[in-house]
This record gives structure tokens, C-alpha cells and sequence, in this order.
């Protein structure tokens, strides 16, 4: 294991910093190229960086604590990381990654003797559509199989650098079976931002309130409203000067791709195969709220992304498209700048993504104040989808009515889905809001008889079969994008505690609720599987659920019951035939207790066996 | 003319900036809570504060009062929901009271009685936690730790310091300090520090100063925390 004396850490470091300047909000970009180099975050490393940045050395730490894919201690050179999402599971995850521990000799979650590997599990890493997934080294391989896995642990133990391996390993195709107005219509770049400069920027916040265009990430707000406080905000500061367009310092576009939700993977497409349409929309915004600076907020995972899209960002410089008086407009500025992520799911909350863009733990602020007005450092801030801006550029290039006449009166517009688990056709589907589940299943192909269907992903909602009629709509199934099949017989309780350990993993730890509640809805459904599950342990997660939805502080805490409570409502027999006949039992196992005992003693007898 | 809001019936004045924990308190009306020291900017992360306001259930501490709101405190289904907060806190830590030279004196332990906390109810996490008495003059011991923050709030905000911090992530949660070896006793923290003073439980303790008031005359062996907290008791 390398140990890094002073010298060479701060040799290490300095280029590191020269790079990436003074400002704090750097330190988490920092510190994820420091883990790239070291394979930790060496303690000498703390103390240069914080001394760097003017922050506390105990703030540094906290930071580096909080990131899965950060680390105090030496993870391997190799650092293998398996996708844990339920449908990688269903692929066979937990067998694959036994089987390269084996041949690699290494325990999971810990580090070889030699400190050349480490393997262990990492949350959804956004490839559902071709798992099973892992990450090396934080870039992703894809439809791993045993074939794949003898190449990679060879390629390991002659100790060849990620970047020399097998571009085949690293494939990730789009997978898009349906395509609609985002997906399937040709954009040229530009072409949204003339129309916005055309129009003015009032009358393009009129065509986007019109338009009813509500965000694509979760809640459904409704996205004008939030441009307008954003605006109202400075514009108060002001002294009610409205509309002073022309690149307000002091307001800032945030593109939340940090797509954490498992079984979600629509942004990483549109990232891949569109993103002029995503960075149009987001220049449309800094002209409607008067913003000069914006963020991408890419999570870690998607970091194999990042280079494409700085060559984008550089392109549309070129073009006059970003930058500088943009398309010769004297009075607009506004440049983008990719933040990466470091595994946590939380950093897709709006607030705690802000913490995370100041370089901080990602955190839940305290509302209000709300984002848009005090956001990043303080001032007003509109924090949007992905999809939500590729939808606002349409709008502002083919105007309000055109987007309103599809989908329903409430949801405008297309959805793309991300469809995975026992379907034929895995990949992405754009539809107009209002489609069924059925037709989507009977379009991906949904293997045998579906069952159940996870909508929006572990914080979403379960649906059985007979629910297989309602509709994608802010109305009756609102949706992040995720849709993940089960098929007959598939274990729909595993299913739930995948879950429940994806929560527990990902809560934040601030508020007691959610810290304590996941952990223990975790520990009783652990209980339950493994057959000493009770029916006061069902009444116990009810009571959790109870607590988690109306205690916590945020969204994480307040659906992470969701998975659990949908189970035991609707599939109860699935859950009760897990359970002992009896009305409680501790989780302490006697009979495993006394096991040991009777071991030592060379006892059998009935009097053994208590 | 001032505002008010209603707590539980009870028409509570209160002025501009003031939170419902705030406004409550001035009143003499206990909310339950632990994190919320009013010395304090408020922090939001114990939530035993949560009210009903207009429905929704929100952190008292840190909602501003606003003209009307009908905020439900003392009721049921809260003060049995805050019972299973402070239950949680007790066994994802661990915290042996009768060994602890905090009680009585505890916040955590006051709640639990004030809330009729008759068991943990849950199983216990046991969790591994150091505890540090690398200081001269102050202990630090983890187990105890709930994660409110206020020495870390402290440490920062009064005495400037920043000695404390959280690390970690859920329940892997853990307080650090600032130094490079991880050691109380290598930060500048000192005795004296606001730091030192607000912890609400037995994680931090001054040496030396063990049991100079006997268990049975400390602060919440004859009132309880809600008198204690609102001023009130002696009437
Ligand atoms: C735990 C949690 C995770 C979230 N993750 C994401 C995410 O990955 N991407 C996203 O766009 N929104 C996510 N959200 C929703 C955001 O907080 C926010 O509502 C959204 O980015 C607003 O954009 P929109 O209005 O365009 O939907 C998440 C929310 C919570 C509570
Ligand atoms: S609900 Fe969970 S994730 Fe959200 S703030 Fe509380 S502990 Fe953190
Ligand atoms: S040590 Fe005490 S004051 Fe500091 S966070 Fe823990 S419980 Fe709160
Ligand atoms: S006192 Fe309000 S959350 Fe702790
Ligand atoms: S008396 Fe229980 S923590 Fe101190």
C-alpha cells in the first residue's frame, strides 16, 4: 500500500489546485481528482487542501465522508463497483460479483492484500437498460457476464490502466425504441435562443406559462412559476426594476442531472445523443430570469459523459452560442460550468444539490428560503431537470400552443421513460403524458405476465397488474422517468428490500427520522427475509412508515417507505409467507446462539435444545 | 397591533423573524426538542419539535411565524411519534444512564421522562463509537452523540473555532475534530469554549468536575424539562 510522505503529496496537489483556483465551491472536484491520483484522500492531503481553500480541516473531512466515492483509507488501484439496483440483481449481480472475488481473491467490500483491487457494491449506476453494470475506477462497463469478468480480472492482474482496456467493455448505447417530439424531431442549435431574443424574454416566460410545461424530476412544479419568483426575487432586491435582462451576476441556472433515482436513465440519453437541446434550454432560462452563470450538476457516475460535453459547451462557445454577447446580443451573457457529483443519491434534492455545488456535505437546506431565492451562495437560483430544459427549448423554438396540444389538459408535453427489468426491449420511450402502462408494456415487450411495475423508481409507487390501465400523468401516475417490469413469480419482497437498502445507504444522516427510521425498516426487512419475521414486525413497519413520511426533512426520508408500505398493501401474500406463525419473535436467534454451544460441548440432547 | 398564531388553541403573540419554537417559548408553551438551543440559529435535524401547521407537519424551530397559522402541538399522535424519535436516538447510540455522569442533568434522558419513554422499543444498534479523552480537560465520547450539532454551532458561531464537525453519511454519521490525528487533545479547543457548554447529553464533559452535584439534586430530578426550558415551575 503506498503511503504518501509530504513532499510528494503537495507535488502531487499543486498542479491539483493551480487548476481549479481559490474558490471553495472547487473542493469537491478537487478532492475527486486527489482520490483519482492517491485511491484516497490521504490525511496530509486534508490539511494542504484546506489551507488551500481558507476552510477548517474538520469541514474537509466531513466532505470527504460524505461521498460513496470518496475515501480516508486506500480503496484497490482497481476499484470495481458493482451496480446494486434491483434490476442488475435480477441479472444476476450478487452471483457475478461472488465470481470475481473469487478469482481475484479479495472479500467483497474490502481491499486485496496487495491494494491492487477492490470490489463492493455502489446504488443504481444509471445503465439498467444494459446490466448488469459496474464502475472501474469510476467508468462504467456494461452487460457484464462471466466472459466479460475472466477478461477484466485478467486485465486486472496484469495490472493494464483502465484507459488501455477493451473499448467494448466500456460500451453504452442509447437504447431509444420510441422517439417523439424531444427524440425523434431534428433541433438546430440556436434555433431556440433566436426565437427567445426574437420574442423577448417577458413574452418567452408568457409562452412557457402557456405551454404548462411542469418539471420533469419529480414534484411537477410547474416550471414558469419557478422562473418568475426567481426573477421577481432580484427584481425586488432591485427596487422592483422587472425584467432587466442583460446577465444579472448575481442569478444562477442549475441543470440537475445528478439522476440518481434508481432505474432512471433518460438524462445520461439526452446528455449523450442531445445535449445542445439541454444547454439551449438552459441558456432560454438565464435569458428569462437574467442569470449570466449556470451549472450542470453531472452525477460521478455519469463522468464518462464529461469530456463530450465540455467539447459541446466549446462548440456552442465557437458558435456565439454561449459566452460573450451571445448571438451578438450586446446585453447577454451566460456561460455553463459541469460540476461533478461523488456518489449520493441525495444530491439530486434541489438544496442539497446547491450544498454540494458550494463544495459542501450534501445536506437538505432548511425552507424556506426556497432555492430561487437564495440558492447557490445565497442568491436566486433555478434548479430545473435535464428533460425539463430540453422541453423548454422546444417550447421556445416551436412556441406555446404546439406543446400544449400534446399530452392531457394537466401534463403538457412528452415523458421519456426509462423502461427496464423483464422487458424485451429495455432502453427509453418517449411518449405524449396520458399513455397506460399497458401500452408501454406491450411496446417494450414485458416478458411473460407482468406482475408489478415500479413507477419513479424505489420513491415512486408499486403497481400490481390490475392497475396496469392507469395512465403517465401528473394526474394519476406522476413519474421521474423510471419504469422497472416484474414478472410472475419474480420475488417482489426481494424487491422491496433492495430498496429499503438503497434508502438506508443513501439517507443523509441529518435528521433523526430518516437516519435511524431507514436503518431500522432496513434491519426489519433483513429479519423478514431471512425468516424471523413476525406479524408485529409488519405492524413495526407501518408504524416506520408512519414516522418516515410525516417527520422527515426532506423527500428522501418521507418516501422511503413508500416501496415497503406498497408491498404489504398490495401483494400482502408475498410478504406474509415469509413470516413465522408466531405474533412476535426477537431478532436474536436462540437456537443459532446456542448452535456454538452445543458444538463445544458435544451435547444433543433435548435438553440442548431449548 | 401584535400577530398571533394559535397553539393548541392558545393564542400566541409573536413578532416579525420569530420562528413558532421561538414565539412558543416566549409564551411559555413547551414544544418538545433537543437540537434548538436559542442561543442559537436554528438547525432543524432532531425534528421532536414537529407541529401540525395548517395540516402539514413542519419543524417548529425552524418555520417562521406567520399571521393565523393553527399550529397542533400537545396532541396524541405527535407526542407519541416524538416518543419514537427520542426512542430511536437512544438505541442507534448508546447510552447507559445509570453510568453516564450526565444524568439528571440530560436533555435526552429529560425528554424521554417528560415524553413517558417506559423502553427503548426498538432493538438496540450497538454501535462501535470511540470515545476520546485525549483533552486535558474535556471527554469526549461519541456514544452518546445525537447529532445536533451545537457544538459544532458553538465551537464556530461564538468561540470561533471550528473544533467539530460531522462526518460520514446515515447512519455511519460520526463527530470529528479538527485535527489531523482525529485527537480532541490536538485542537485548540479549550475548556472555557461555548463549545464545551451546550452539549444536551453526556457526549461532552468537563474532567474533573464528575458527580459535584449527587444524582438526585441535578436539574431534571425534581422538574421537569418542560418547566425547565419555559421558565415555568414555580408558580
Ligand atoms: C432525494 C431526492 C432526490 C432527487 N433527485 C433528483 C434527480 O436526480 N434529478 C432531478 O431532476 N430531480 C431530483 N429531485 C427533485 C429535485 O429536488 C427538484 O425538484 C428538481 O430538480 C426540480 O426540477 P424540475 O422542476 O425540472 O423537475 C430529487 C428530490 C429528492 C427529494
Ligand atoms: S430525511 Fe433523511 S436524507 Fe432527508 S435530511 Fe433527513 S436524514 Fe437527510
Ligand atoms: S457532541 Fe453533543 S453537542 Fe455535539 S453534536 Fe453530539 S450531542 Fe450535539
Ligand atoms: S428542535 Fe426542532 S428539529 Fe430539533
Ligand atoms: S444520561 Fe443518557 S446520555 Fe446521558
Amino acid at each position: 500500500m503506498k503511503q504518501f510522505e509530504f513532499p510528494e503529496i503537495s507535488r502531487i496537489l499543486t498542479p491539483i489546485l493551480a487548476r481549479h483556483g481559490g474558490d471553495a465551491s472547487r473542493l469537491l472536484q478537487v478532492l475527486l481528482e486527489v482520490q483519482d491520483v492517491c485511491h484516497f484522500i490521504p490525511s496530509e492531503a486534508i490539511d494542504l487542501i484546506a489551507a488551500h481553500f481558507g476552510v477548517p480541516r474538520v469541514n474537509v473531512e466531513g466532505v470527504v465522508g460524505f461521498y460513496s466515492f470518496l475515501s480516508t483509507r486506500p480503496v484497490g488501484e482497481y476499484r470495481l463497483l458493482f451496480s446494486g439496483n434491483i434490476t442488475d440483481q435480477m441479472l444476476g449481480k450478487d452471483e457475478l460479483m461472488q465470481y470475481l472475488c473469487n478469482k481475484l481473491w479479495v472479500e467483497p467490500g474490502k481491499v486485496s492484500e496487495d491494494g491492487l483491487v477492490s470490489i463492493g457494491s455502489t446504488s443504481c449506476t444509471g445503465m439498467c437498460d444494459q446490466g448488469p453494470a459496474a464502475l472501474i475506477n469510476g467508468w462504467p462497463l456494461t452487460k457484464l457476464d462471466h466472459n466479460r469478468l475472466d477478461l477484466i480480472a485478467e486485465l486486472i492482474r496484469s495490472r493494464k490502466p483502465v484507459a488501455d482496456w477493451p473499448a467494448m467493455l466500456f460500451e453504452v448505447v442509447d437504447n431509444i425504441h420510441r422517439g417523439d417530439v424531444l427524440l425523434g424531431q431534428p433541433f438546430e442549435p440556436g434555433a431556440a435562443i433566436r426565437a427567445t431574443l426574437a420574442r423577448g424574454a417577458k413574452e418567452t416566460l408568457v409562452e412557457v406559462d402557456k405551454s404548462n410545461l411542469r418539471g420533469r424530476g419529480g414534484a411537477g412544479f410547474k416550471t414558469a412559476s419557478k422562473w418568475s419568483l426567481c426573477h421577481a426575487a432580484i427584481a425586488e432586491e432591485d427596487g422592483g426594476v422587472i425584467c432587466d435582462v442583460g446577465g444579472h451576476p448575481e442569478r444562477f441556472i442549475v441543470c440537475n442531472a445528478d439522476e440518481g433515482e434508481p432505474g432512471t436513465f433518460k438524462d445520461r440519453v439526452l446528455l449523450n445523443s442531445y445535449a445542445d437541446l439541454v444547454f439551449e434550454g438552459m441558456t432560454v432560462g438565464a435569458r428569462v430570469v437574467g442569470a449570466s452563470k449556470g451549472f450542470l450538476y453531472l452525477r460521478g457516475e455519469y463522468r464518462y459523459l464529461l469530456q463530450q460535453l465540455e467539447a459541446v459547451l466549446k462548440r456552442r462557445r465557437e458558435a456565439g452560442l454561449l459566452g460573450e454577447t451571445i448571438l451578438g446580443q450586446a446585453d447577454f451573457s451566460f456561460d455553463i460550468e459541469i460540476h461533478l457529483g461523488a456518489g449520493a443519491y441525495i444530491c439530486g434534492e434541489e438544496s442539497a444539490l446547491i450544498e454540494s455545488l458550494e463544495g459542501k456535505r450534501g445536506r437538505p437546506r432548511n425552507r424556506p428560503p426556497f432555492p430561487v431565492t437564495s440558492g447557490y451562495k445565497g442568491r436566486p437560483t433555478v434548479v430545473d431537470n435535464v428533460e425539463t430544459f430540453a422541453c423548454a427549448a422546444k417550447i421556445a423554438e416551436k412556441g406555446a400552443a404546439w406543446f400544449a396540444a400534446i399530452g392531457t389538459a394537466q401534463s403538457t408535453g412528452t415523458k421519456l421513460i426509462s423502461v427496464s427489468g423483464d422487458v424485451a426491449r429495455p432502453g427509453i420511450y418517449e411518449y405524449p403524458f396520458g399513455v397506460t402502462v399497458s401500452q408501454i408494456l406491450d411496446d417494450c415487450g414485458a416478458e411473460g405476465r407482468p406482475y408489478a411495475v415500479q413507477v419513479s423508481g424505489p420513491s415512486g409507487t408499486t403497481i400490481s397488474w390490475k392497475e396496469f390501465d392507469r395512465k403517465i400523468a401528473f394526474e394519476d401516475l406522476p413519474t421521474a422517468g423510471a419504469l422497472m417490469v416484474f414478472r410472475r413469480k419474480r420475488d417482489l419482497f426481494q424487491v422491496a428490500q433492495n430498496f429499503a437498502d438503497f434508502f438506508a445507504h443513501e439517507s443523509c444522516g441529518f435528521c433523526t427520522p430518516c437516519r435511524v427510521g431507514t436503518e431500522l425498516q432496513k434491519k426489519i426487512m433483513s429479519k423478514i427475509a431471512s425468516g424471523y419475521g413476525t406479524a408485529s414486525d409488519l405492524e413495526e413497519l407501518k408504524r416506520l412508515g408512519h414516522i418516515l413520511k410525516t417527520m422527515s426533512h426532506c423527500g428522501l426520508g418521507s418516501s422511503a417507505a413508500n416501496p415497503v408500505l406498497d408491498i404489504l398493501e398490495k401483494f400482502p401474500d408475498m410478504v406474509e409467507s415469509k413470516l413465522k406463525a408466531f405474533a412476535f419473535k426477537p431478532a436474536f436467534d436462540l437456537d443459532g446462539a446456542l448452535a456454538t454451544a452445543r458444538t463445544i460441548t458435544g451435547r444433543d440432547d433435548d435438553w440442548a435444545h431449548l | 397591533m401584535s400577530k398571533t398564531i394559535t397553539i393548541d388553541e392558545l393564542a400566541v403573540p409573536f413578532k416579525e423573524g420569530q420562528t413558532i419554537m421561538d414565539a412558543a417559548l416566549a409564551a411559555g408553551v413547551y414544544i418538545p426538542h433537543l437540537c434548538h438551543n436559542p442561543e442559537f440559529k436554528p438547525h432543524g435535524s432532531c425534528k421532536l419539535c414537529t407541529v401540525n401547521v395548517n395540516g402539514r407537519n413542519v419543524a417548529s424551530c425552524t418555520l417562521p411565524a406567520v399571521e393565523g397559522q393553527q399550529v397542533l402541538s400537545d396532541i396524541e399522535e405527535l407526542n407519541a411519534d416524538r416518543l419514537a424519535l427520542t426512542q430511536m436516538l437512544f438505541v442507534e447510540g448508546n447510552h447507559l444512564c445509570p453510568a453516564c455522569e450526565k444524568t439528571g442533568n440530560c436533555q435526552l434522558q429529560a425528554v424521554a421522562y417528560y415524553l413517558g419513554m417506559m423502553s427503548p422499543h426498538y432493538n438496540h444498534f450497538y454501535p462501535q463509537r470511540e470515545a476520546d479523552a485525549s483533552h486535558h480537560d474535556v471527554m469526549l465520547d461519541r456514544n452518546r452523540c445525537i447529532y445536533c450539532e451545537l457544538c459544532v454551532r458553538a465551537s464556530r458561531e461564538v468561540d470561533g473555532k471550528n473544533v467539530f464537525g460531522l462526518s460520514g453519511r446515515g447512519i455511519k454519521t460520526l463527530l470529528v475534530v479538527n485535527s489531523a490525528s482525529g485527537l480532541l487533545g490536538d485542537t485548540d479547543l479549550a475548556v472555557t469554549d461555548k463549545a464545551v457548554q451546550v452539549c444536551p447529553t453526556g457526549a461532552i464533559l468537563i474532567k474533573r468536575h464528575g458527580y459535584a452535584v449527587p444524582i438526585g439534586q441535578r436539574v431534571f430530578d425534581h422538574i421537569t424539562i418542560k418547566d425547565v426550558q419555559t421558565g415555568g415551575g414555580d408558580e
